[in-house]
Order: structure tokens, then sequence, then C-alpha cells
């Protein structure tokens, strides 16, 4: 008998039996289960623990305090990680692009070593790395135990719970506000986790939106833009934590496109209603301290860095290859920002960010190390001829490298943190879209989606702006 | 993929609960010339990914909340002089619903034909923990039921007795509290055991009273072993078959059945990224 043969007996047989034998085999093992388990647990009435986790429940995820308190909570995490990352990034930047930075310069004097493998190896390939552990190392070290300790003791699924009527009436699944949870480690790994969800449709518009889920990559960026631009224009005492609003501010419009786009998707190209499922409320469990703390800081801090290094290096070599290969009388790098500079201007951005998303397409990590490198490169030859060879190495320093040299202005630091939220994935994410949806249409649309919203966002607070004479 | 695994001894790590003479060595993601595979199954969140981490020494991101590993993961350990290959996969609530998790979790314990599948169940929850644990009964009878979160269910006032599941399931059932190393050398004895088919297994398998169910069910699966040959569980692929599943139909349509589709190489670099 051939497998053709038996598919149709198969059949036959399915029509004698009877239509509801799914239901009916999946009531006999639900019974067998019940049976089960009556003879082999005991329950002495309810436990202190659990009524103590559903009292938690109803605050967490109740409809007046859920959100208030889900803003708190993103708020304080941020708070910390802005004010305490403060001391030891300028430490570090103080070590790594002062002592080290002047050390290796005048070791490459004393060995005579050419003027172009100096700049390129130290101005190119050691600055950037450099500066990608400064700005991202210490925010990472306070901001990923602090993220690990709130999944561990189980409250992202309660933010999940609490986003689920939200997603409904997006027309999307509830379990999107999972995987968007997971896009705020990493899109790439938040695009693979909608493997839970099991219709195509509202799977693809969890894939397409993941990208408004801030990643490890861009946090940093948003925080430093967020403490040099904002923060900086508050009194001392608030300034961190105004910065940290702002950022929360700027993750929060990362769930509004996130459901804006899912809405649109769902009544447009996949249109369909939201399939219902049962989201489970996992019971607290006490974090466990140390395990999270060492987990969190090797494992997630030390392989994210891990990889921000590895794409700053060659980036930095870039950097300082077009930044002094001339074409004419001007460098590369400056034919490129010339060349881009009108239109980012339109956006409230500038040339040199542009041409920093376009280097930075391998890695988010690296857009800030790139825009200051780009920014000082443009000026330096200024600079340089009047004698001046300077490395910014606190906040307030590169504030004043930002708007001095770089012309910027508050628009340009909102607009680069609107930017950062809304623009292509990087490319390991795109890679992981393409290898998920094996399609090709929905691979360029969740690349081109973000961007051209991040141009229509960027151009209208930069027309406000400019209209409203604020700039 | 961290590769840090720790070659310790066991009692370094779980001095309490050690037998003598078990010898256990995690060896990471050094997954070559195996004895045996074991699969990992089991109830989203109930901790399967830190037993996993557990035998291995691998660090697979654990997290509180269910639906976090959606790919499979692999790493191996050495236990009395036999090399254990470890399959974590993704957390289910059954076996027969469409979405890619639950496929890769199926097809796994289905076609990858391991020596043993480990059913992680969730002590607090056992009643539901026991609806995939006899789905995955009626593919093999080649399991151990890992009773894991003990801990959490004895603070909720919870006593289970595991000698009574045991007579119930027909495989071994360990109590665990996975989260403080309690149980794992159990875990690894009884995986032992079943290995080297020490245990005598008579797992529970689902009858059904309709006699013209079960009657349709003996005659395609007996078609389907003169077709197939060697299958893991045609009975289970005959009741599929009368469902109307269409990923089952199509294996049994292009002769994939039997085989194990691999996965790209994606998943465990994202999920490296992810940790």
């Amino acid at each position: 008998m051939n497998a053709e043969n038996i598919i149709k007996q198969a059949a036959d047989l399915r029509r004698s039996i009877g239509e509801n034998l799914h239901d009916r085999v999946t009531a006999a093992i639900y019974r067998d289960a019940e049976q089960i388990a009556d003879r082999a647990v005991a329950r002495q009435g309810e436990s202190a623990a659990q009524s103590f986790d559903q009292k938690l429940d109803r605050i967490l995820t109740s409809r007046i305090w859920g959100f208030p308190l889900m803003l708190l909570m993103l708020t304080t995490v941020l708070w910390l990680t802005i004010a305490g990352a403060n001391v030891p990034s300028a430490m570090l930047a103080d070590f790594l692009q002062g002592t080290i930075y002047n050390g290796l310069h005048s070791l490459a004097s004393s060995l005579s070593s050419p003027w172009w493998l100096s700049g390129f190896l130290i101005d190119g390939v050691y600055l950037a790395t450099a500066w990608v552990i400064s700005v991202m190392l210490p925010p990472m070290a306070i901001f990923f135990p602090l993220f690990t300790l709130l999944e561990d003791l189980g409250y992202l699924p309660r933010v999940a719970f609490n986003l689920d009527r939200l997603f409904k009436r997006a027309g999307a699944h509830g379990k999107q506000s999972l995987t968007m949870m997971m896009g705020y480690g990493c899109n790439a790994a938040g695009v693979v986790s909608t493997r839970i969800i099991d219709s195509p449709r509202e799977r693809l518009i969890a894939i397409v939106t993941n990208n408004f889920s801030i990643c490890n990559g861009r946090f940093p960026t948003m925080i430093l833009i967020g403490t040099i631009f904002i923060g900086a224009t508050a009194p001392p005492i608030l300034a961190s934590f105004i910065a940290a609003t702002s950022v929360a501010a700027v993750a929060v419009l990362g769930i509004v496109f996130t459901l804006l786009v899912s809405a649109f998707l769902s009544k447009t190209w996949l249109k369909g209603e939201a399939s219902s499922f049962s989201l489970e409320l996992p019971p607290y469990r006490p974090p466990q301290i140390w395990q999270t703390l060492y987990r969190s800081l090797i494992d997630r801090t030390l392989i994210v860095l891990k990889r921000a290094v590895w794409m700053a290096a060659p980036a930095g070599a870039i950097i300082w290859l077009i930044s002094n290969v001339f074409i004419g009388e001007i460098s590369i790098a400056a034919h490129i920002i010339g060349f881009l500079n009108p239109f980012g201007l339109l956006l409230g951005l500038n040339g040199v960010i542009l041409l920093a998303y376009i280097v930075a397409i391998p890695a988010n990590e690296i857009v800030v190390p790139t825009i200051i490198m780009l920014t000082l490169n443009a000026a330096k030859s200024g600079l340089a001829q009047n004698g001046v060879m300077f490395e910014p190495e606190t906040d307030a320093q590169v504030r004043e490298v930002l708007t001095g040299v770089g012309g910027w202005t508050i628009l340009t630091g909102i607009n680069l943190m609107l930017f950062s939220l809304l623009h292509n994935p990087c490319s390991t994410t795109i890679l992981t879209i393409w290898q998920e949806t094996k399609s090709l249409k929905w691979t360029a649309i969740s690349t081109i989606l973000p961007v051209a919203l991040g141009i229509a966002v960027c151009f209208l607070t930069a027309s406000i702006a400019r209209l409203s004479g604020l700039i | 993929m961290s590769t840090q695994a720790g070659t310790l001894n066991q009692c370094g790590g779980c001095a309490s609960s050690c037998q003598h003479g078990a010898q256990l060595t995690r060896l990471g993601i050094k997954v070559r010339n195996w004895d045996y595979t074991i699969a990992l199954a089991g109830n989203p969140n109930t901790g399967k990914s830190t037993i996993f981490n557990q035998l291995t020494g691998l660090r697979q991101h654990v997290g509180n909340w269910a639906g976090k590993t959606v790919s499979r993961a692999e790493g191996a350990f050495n236990f009395n002089d036999k090399k254990f290959k470890l399959v974590d996969l993704p957390g289910t609530y059954s076996l027969l619903s469409t979405s890619v998790d639950e496929e890769i979790a199926r097809d796994f314990i289905l076609f990858g034909k391991p020596d043993v599948t480990v059913i992680v169940a969730d002590a607090t929850r056992l009643e539901r923990s026991l609806h995939l644990v006899l789905q995955v009964l009626e593919i093999t009878s080649r399991a151990v039921v890992a009773l894991n979160l003990m801990d959490e269910a004895g603070r909720n006032g919870l006593t289970i007795d595991a000698r009574e599941l045991v007579r119930e399931l027909g495989v071994p059932v360990v109590p665990m509290a996975a989260r403080r190393a309690d149980g794992i050398s159990e875990l690894l004895a009884a995986i032992e055991k079943v290995s080297l088919n020490e245990f005598p297994l008579r797992a529970r398998q689902a009858r059904y009273a309709d006699e013209e169910l079960e009657l349709s069910i003996g005659m395609l699966a007996n078609n389907l072993q003169a077709t197939f040959g060697d299958l893991p569980n045609a009975r289970w692929v005959a009741l599929r078959l009368l469902e109307g599943d269409e990923s089952i139909i199509n294996a049994v349509r292009d002769k994939t059945l039997g085989t194990l589709k691999t996965e790209n190489s994606l998943p465990s670099m994202a999920l490296s990224e992810a940790r």
C-alpha cells in the first residue's frame, strides 16, 4: 500500500468516525490528566504565597495602576542607569581616550612610525573601539542586571498582560507584547521569538513592528543624547531624572508606533481578526541576585560589548580612511557629508548623522562614536592648523564638540533620538527577518517602513520647530 | 553560544544531593560522538532551560516567562563514562497545534528518535503539565518525568505523591527543584536507567473508549508500518492522519516521515545575541 492510498484510507475512515475527533481525543487526554492529578496531589488550603501573588497582580495589572506603574518602573530603571553611569563613563573616557590614547601616540612617535600608520591604527581603529566601550559599558552594566532582575521576578508577563488589550484592538496577537519585550534585548532575537505566534498574518505584523523596540545597541545612544541635550537643559539636581524621562518617552513612543503600524497593517495588507490566546502569569519568584548579576554581566553585557567592539574596529578604520583620503581639496567623508547635509538639515539632523547611520548599518552600537569622530575629523583640519589636538572626554565636552563644532541644536538631539527609534533594522536583524519569512517583499517592507517613518517624523518635528521659530 | 563549560566533578556544584561514585562532566557545546540523545520537553516556564544549563554547563537564556525558548539548543554531558547529547526543545502546552515552536518540539520527539525524552512538569500546575506528558507518552515510552518546582509547590501548600505518578504513568518520575540543583543527580540516574533499558517501561497509552476509533487507528497503523517500516509511533501518526493534521499528511505524502528536518543555523546565532 503506498502513501497516497494510506492518506485516502484515513480520509475515508475520518468520514465514518465523525467530525469532532480532535475534540474527543483532547477530551480523553484532559480527563486522564485530571484523574491522575486528583490521585497524586494533595492541597492544604490556599497558601500565603498564592494570595500574595494574587494581591500583587491585582495592583500590577489593574486598569488604573497598571500603566502608571509600568512607566514608573521604566523611568526608575533608566534613571538608575543614567545617574549611575555618569561617573564611571567619565572615568573610562578619561582613561581610554586620555591616558591610553596619549600614551599610544607618544609610543608611536618614539618608534617614529609614519603618520598614516599611527593615524589609521590609533585615531581610527583604537579610538572608535575606545569610544564604544566608554559610551556603552557603564549604562549596559547597570541596565542589563536591572532588566534581568525584573525578568526573573516575573514582571515581563504582567507588562504583556497590560498591553494585550491594546494589541487586540490593533488587530494583532496578544503574544506580540512578549515578542516586543524580547526586542528590547535584541531585535534579531525578537524576530525569532515571533515563532510563538501561530497565525502567519499576526506573526508578520509582529516581525515588521519588532524594530520599534529599542534594542541593546540603541539604548546607550538614547541615554547619551538624552543626557547631554535634554538632561543638561534642566537644573543639575533634576538632570538625570529629566534625561531618564526623555528616554522613557521615546521608548513609549516606540510602543505607540508598534500599535499604530500593527493596526495599519491589519487593516490593509494583513487583514484579519485578532486570534485569542491565553497568556500565562507565572508566579513571582524571588530573583537569584548573584546569579542574575553574573549572568547579565558576563553573558549579556560582555557579549553585546564584544559585538560592538568587533564592529567598531573596522568602522573606525573606515572613518579614518574616508576622513583622510582626499579627492581634490577635500576628504571623501567631507564629500559625502556635503552631499547628505542639505537633506539632513531638512530633517533637523545633518550630513554627519546620516553618514553615521550608513556606516552603522551592521551595528547600531557604533552610531554615537561614529558621529563624534566624523564631526571632529570634519573640523580637525581647521583645528589642527591652530595646533589644537582635542579628544572630548566628559559628557559636557561631547556636548561642546557637537554644538560648537557640529552646529547641533536641541532639535538635532531630539531628532537623533527619534531617528534612532525609527530607522532601518541592523543587518543582522534584516538577515533574520529574511530567514524567518523567506519573503523578499516582507524583508523589504520591514527594512524600509521604519526608515520612511523616521524621515517623516523628523521632517515633521523639524518643520514645526522651524515654523514656530524655535530654531 | 557560550562555551565556558566547566568540567567539574558534580560534587562541586551540588554537594548535598550527590550520589557517591556517580560522575557528571559538563561538556558544553562539545557535541560529538554521543552514545545517547536526550530531548528536553515541557510546558513553557517550567525550568527546562535551567535543567539544560545545570546538565551541560551552558548558559541558555533563562527568564521567568513563557515563550522565550523558541528553537532547539544542543549541549552535551558525560555521565558514568557515557556521553549524552541533550536537546532543549521549545516549551509547549501541547503537541497538537501548528505554531512553529510546537512543530519543532513535536518533530524532534517524533522523528529525532531521542533515546530518552525528559518531560519537565510543573509541580504547582500538575494537571496542565500532564496534558503534555500524556501526549509525549503516546509518541514514545522512553521518557522520564522531571517534576520540577517542588519547592514552590511546597510553599503553595501542595504535596505530590511521586510514587503514585510512577504507577499511573509507567515511567520514572523525579521530584526536583532545579534552581537549587535539587534532584539533578536523581534525574541523571533515571536518564541513565532508561537509556540502558534498565527501567521496565510501560508508559500509559491513551485508549479510546470508542471501538470504531480504536479499529481505525489499528488498521492505519498497520498499513503505515508496512509502508514506512521502522516508525517511532505508528499509532500516533495514524491518529493524526485521522484528524486530518496537514503537516503529518504532507510528511506521509512526500515520504519525509521518519526524517527530521534540519533547522537552519540561524536561530542559534540569534539566541546567542539575545543573552
